[in-house]
C-alpha cells in the first residue's frame, strides 16, 4: 500500500494528529505527551517575554525543537483581524521567517466562538503578505467555502467549543464542508477522548488537532497515546469504508451445514 | 531616557541600541521577536537599532497553546 500521507501547505506528515502544547503541568510533562502523541505539527502560542523572571527557565522552543517538529504559531487570545495579524507578524520574526499559521479570532471569552468577520478580514491580508495559513472556523460550510476560496491552506471547524471536551457535535455540517472543500479539512476544538478523534477521521476528516483533551486527562501520557491510536484506528476505518448499515441481523455464520 | 517594554518603565542611556537592551535583560541568543511601536524589528537589524525616549517595545517568545 502507498504511504498515506497528510499534506498541508505542500509538505507531507505521517501522523493525523496535531496537538496543542498549552495547559501541562511543566514541560517535561508536555515534551512526554508530544512524543507519546506521534504529533509532527505542534501549536504554540506568542506572548510577551518575562522580563527579569528565571532567565535560565528552559525555553518551551528547547522542548519542542522547531528541528524536530512543524511548529505551528497560533493566534490564540486575538479578538480582531489586527491583533490576528501582528501575533502572525511576531511568530514569523520569532521562527526566522516561518510561514504556516493557525488564525483563530474569537467572538468572546465565554465561548472562544470564533467570529467570522474577523476572520475573514485576518485572512485576507495574511493571504497577500505571503502566510500559509490555517484556519480555526465554525462548521459553516458557506464560511469555510469562502476562506477556501481566499487561499486558506486547511479548514479547521469546531467539534464543539475549544476545551468543552464536547465531541463532534455537527457532524452534518462538517460533512458539507469536507464534502465541497479541496484542501484538508480538519476537526479543531471540542475533541474529549479516544473515540472523538476516531469519530472524526471515521468521517473522512484529514486530521484532528486538539490540546485539552490531551492535557487535561488525568494522565496527559497515556492519553495522547490513545489519541495517536484513535486517529490512527479512524482513518484507517474510513479508508476501509464501513459495511453499509442494516435495520436487522445478517448471520455472520453460513446457514448451511446445520446439524439436525 | 525612558521607554516601555512590555508595558513597564525603563530608563535607558540616551542613544541606548536595541540590542544594549536585550543583552541588559538577559535574553540575548533566546528565541524571540521585538517590536518597537508595533513595528517588527528584524533580529539582523537589533544592534543598529537606536532607541528613542518613548519608545513602546514588545518582546515576546512562544509558549505553550492550541
Amino acid at each position: 500500500m502507498t504511504q498515506d500521507l497528510l499534506t498541508i501547505a505542500g509538505k507531507s506528515y505521517q501522523s493525523r494528529l496535531l496537538v496543542g502544547t498549552g495547559k501541562y503541568k511543566d514541560l517535561d510533562e508536555t515534551g512526554r505527551a508530544i512524543a507519546a502523541s506521534g504529533a509532527e505539527i505542534v501549536t504554540v502560542a506568542v506572548r510577551r517575554t518575562n522580563i527579569g523572571q528565571n532567565a535560565d527557565e528552559p525555553n518551551l522552543l528547547d522542548v519542542i525543537s522547531p528541528d524536530k517538529y512543524t511548529i505551528l504559531p497560533n493566534t490564540a487570545g486575538c479578538y480582531t483581524a489586527d491583533d490576528a495579524v501582528r501575533t502572525c507578524r511576531l511568530a514569523r520574526e520569532l521562527l526566522d521567517g516561518h510561514k504556516l499559521v493557525k488564525l483563530e479570532v474569537l467572538g468572546d471569552q465565554k465561548t472562544l466562538y470564533p467570529d467570522m468577520e474577523e476572520t475573514l478580514k485576518a485572512m485576507d491580508t495574511l493571504v497577500k503578505d505571503g502566510f500559509d495559513v490555517m484556519v480555526y472556523c465554525n462548521d459553516d460550510p458557506i464560511a469555510a467555502k469562502k476562506l477556501e476560496d481566499m487561499g486558506a491552506c486547511a479548514i479547521m471547524p469546531l467539534g464543539s467549543l475549544i476545551g468543552s471536551g464536547l465531541g463532534i457535535l455537527n457532524p452534518h455540517n462538517i460533512r458539507i464542508i469536507m464534502e465541497s472543500a479541496n484542501i484538508p479539512v480538519l476537526v479543531d476544538a471540542g475533541v474529549g477522548t479516544a473515540s472523538d478523534a476516531a469519530i472524526a477521521m471515521e468521517m473522512g476528516c484529514e486530521a484532528v488537532l486538539m490540546n485539552t483533551a490531551i492535557a487535561a486527562a488525568k494522565d496527559p501520557v497515556l492519553m495522547a497515546s490513545a489519541m495517536k491510536k484513535a486517529i490512527e484506528a479512524g482513518r484507517e476505518a474510513y479508508l476501509a469504508g464501513r459495511m453499509p448499515r442494516k435495520k436487522y441481523a445478517s448471520a455472520s455464520s453460513p446457514l448451511d451445514g446445520l446439524i439436525d | 531616557m525612558q521607554i516601555q517594554v512590555n508595558g513597564d518603565t525603563r530608563t535607558l542611556d540616551a542613544g541606548s541600541t536595541l540590542l544594549q537592551l536585550i543583552q541588559l535583560l538577559e535574553l540575548e541568543g533566546k528565541r524571540i521577536a521585538v517590536e518597537i511601536n508595533e513595528e517588527i524589528v528584524p533580529r539582523s537589524e537589533h544592534g543598529s537599532t537606536i532607541l528613542n525616549e518613548g519608545d513602546n517595545i514588545e518582546i515576546v517568545h512562544a509558549i505553550g497553546g492550541g
